[in-house]
């Protein structure tokens, strides 16, 4: 009697435990098949995001080839701030090089790193900056980011479009409170001033490696 | 299928007899992490809403198949299996949107209103009832978050439906109270959430207070409409 019991509590647990083992490879077949139908359109999106962001900086008329597909791998750059490893983007136009396209953190905001995408073309000028990242004071120190400046017309960030290291002398990079040209809001300078400091910084990298950014990506 | 009665009787439920955030007082975790603005707490609701409806009907088909003694890992494995493809599908389907909601989906999965549903409703009801369960408990539950939400934002920071413009790029954050305003953390702060939640309940009971009082005292209306006085 005990035995047959002791049976039938085996029977009922093997049972049991090929149900839910039925669950599982339900759900997570259930899963894969919505992974894998999923991705090439996440993936799609991802890099779409990704293009918006260096159409801000780059536009798209100036460069014909597939950036995202010729990305380099940058070693950590520490001139650029980069404590860890990046990619760097450089676009062509009938295989010439015109810019590169990289990543700068300003490690002195008023709150933390600020995180910048940085274009600079092949002559050296910058095609354009813009904010990734930054956990600087809302309302105070976060006009760098275009979408939270209150000046639509022309974002304080623009500022640095077409600026070159061939026109603008060294103590110009710099906000006007230290003598510089960079305009800022009264009240939050140290937000500017380590932005400032990060472009004028990704200027003087890429004319330092001129030519192994622009020459070597031409021989590709 | 469904009877009039029974619909009401989910709908009467899930707003406001059952509410989950002020009657059964479940998924506190995301209330208060996610209410500082009526914005948020409207899209974690949107977001619950369909995760509820899908893992209620899920469990209500299968509920013949799943043994008692096994049924909340089972349930556990639906819910998280369902939220996970969710995630995928909004991701890949409605980019735009998910940039906005992406971060409320895997909230949903520390929200113990979506267990609690499936256990006590759709685990013992057929699957277009619990359905409308699932639907009906997210939409008390979006009223009462935005609400929450609204009343956080207000006192916090004078403000009403701030980030709304990452929902809709035209539209802006009403400055209700003057910019000089000088704000009140608390609201926005969790302990904040406890107070104004507890001021929400203690409204309700009395308003179910008042109405049982009025239905006690119906009998004596039709004198009055008689105008003796």
């Amino acid at each position: 009697m005990s035995e047959a019991r002791a049976f039938s509590a085996q029977g009922m647990a093997v049972r049991t435990a090929a149900i839910l083992f039925v669950f599982v490879i339900i759900f997570t077949g259930l899963l894969s098949a919505a992974y894998l139908w999923t991705k090439p359109s996440i993936e799609a999106s991802a890099a779409e995001e990704k293009m918006k962001l260096i159409d801000e900086v780059l536009p798209r008329a100036e460069y014909d080839n597939a950036l995202l597909q010729e990305a380099i791998a940058l070693p950590p750059t520490p001139e650029l701030g980069l404590a860890d490893a990046s990619t760097l983007y450089v676009a062509r136009k009938s295989g010439q090089p015109v810019g590169a396209i990289f990543e700068a953190v300003a490690p002195d905001g008023y709150a933390g790193k600020i995180r910048l995408l940085v274009a600079i073309r092949a002559n050296g000028q910058v095609a354009g900056v813009r904010v990734v990242q930054h956990k600087e004071t809302p309302g105070l120190g976060d006009y760098i980011e275009v979408k939270k400046d209150k000046n639509k017309a022309r974002p304080w960030i623009t500022q640095f479009t077409g600026m070159a290291l061939a026109n603008v002398s060294d103590k110009d990079w710099k906000v006007k409170k230290d003598g510089g040209r960079i305009e800022h809001y009264a009240g939050a300078t140290v937000t500017p001033r380590a932005v400032s400091k990060a472009v004028h910084k990704a200027a003087q990298w890429a004319a330092a490696n001129r030519d192994r950014l622009f020459a070597e990506g031409a021989a590709k | 299928m469904i009877t009039r009665d029974e619909f009401q009787t989910i709908a009467r439920n899930g707003i406001w007899k059952q509410n989950t955030s002020i009657v059964q007082i479940l998924g506190l975790c995301p209330l208060l992490a996610v209410t500082t603005n009526a914005v948020n707490g409207v899209m974690l609701s949107l977001a619950t809403i369909v995760v509820m409806a899908l893992s209620n009907v899920a469990v209500a088909s299968l509920r013949n198949f799943i043994p008692h003694e096994i049924r909340i890992p089972v349930f556990i494995l639906i819910v998280a299996a369902l939220v996970t493809v969710v995630d995928l599908l909004f991701n890949a389907n409605l980019h735009e949107l998910y940039l906005v909601l992406g971060i409320f989906i895997p909230l949903i999965v520390t929200n113990c209103i979506v267990l609690a549903r499936v256990e006590a409703f759709a685990a013992k009801n057929p699957p277009l009832q619990s359905t409308f369960d699932g639907i009906f408990m997210g939409v008390g539950m979006l009223w009462t978050l935005a609400l929450l939400g609204g009343m956080r934002e207000l006192l916090g920071s004078g403000t009403l439906f701030g980030g709304i413009d990452m929902v809709f790029p035209s539209l802006h954050p009403i400055q209700l109270l003057p910019e000089s305003y000088p704000g009140f953390l608390l609201a926005l702060l969790p302990p904040g959430a406890f107070i104004l939640l507890g001021c929400m309940i203690a409204w309700k009971n009395w308003m179910d207070a008042r109405a049982a009082e009025r239905a006690r005292l119906k009998p004596p209306t039709p004198v009055e409409a008689l105008g003796c006085h």
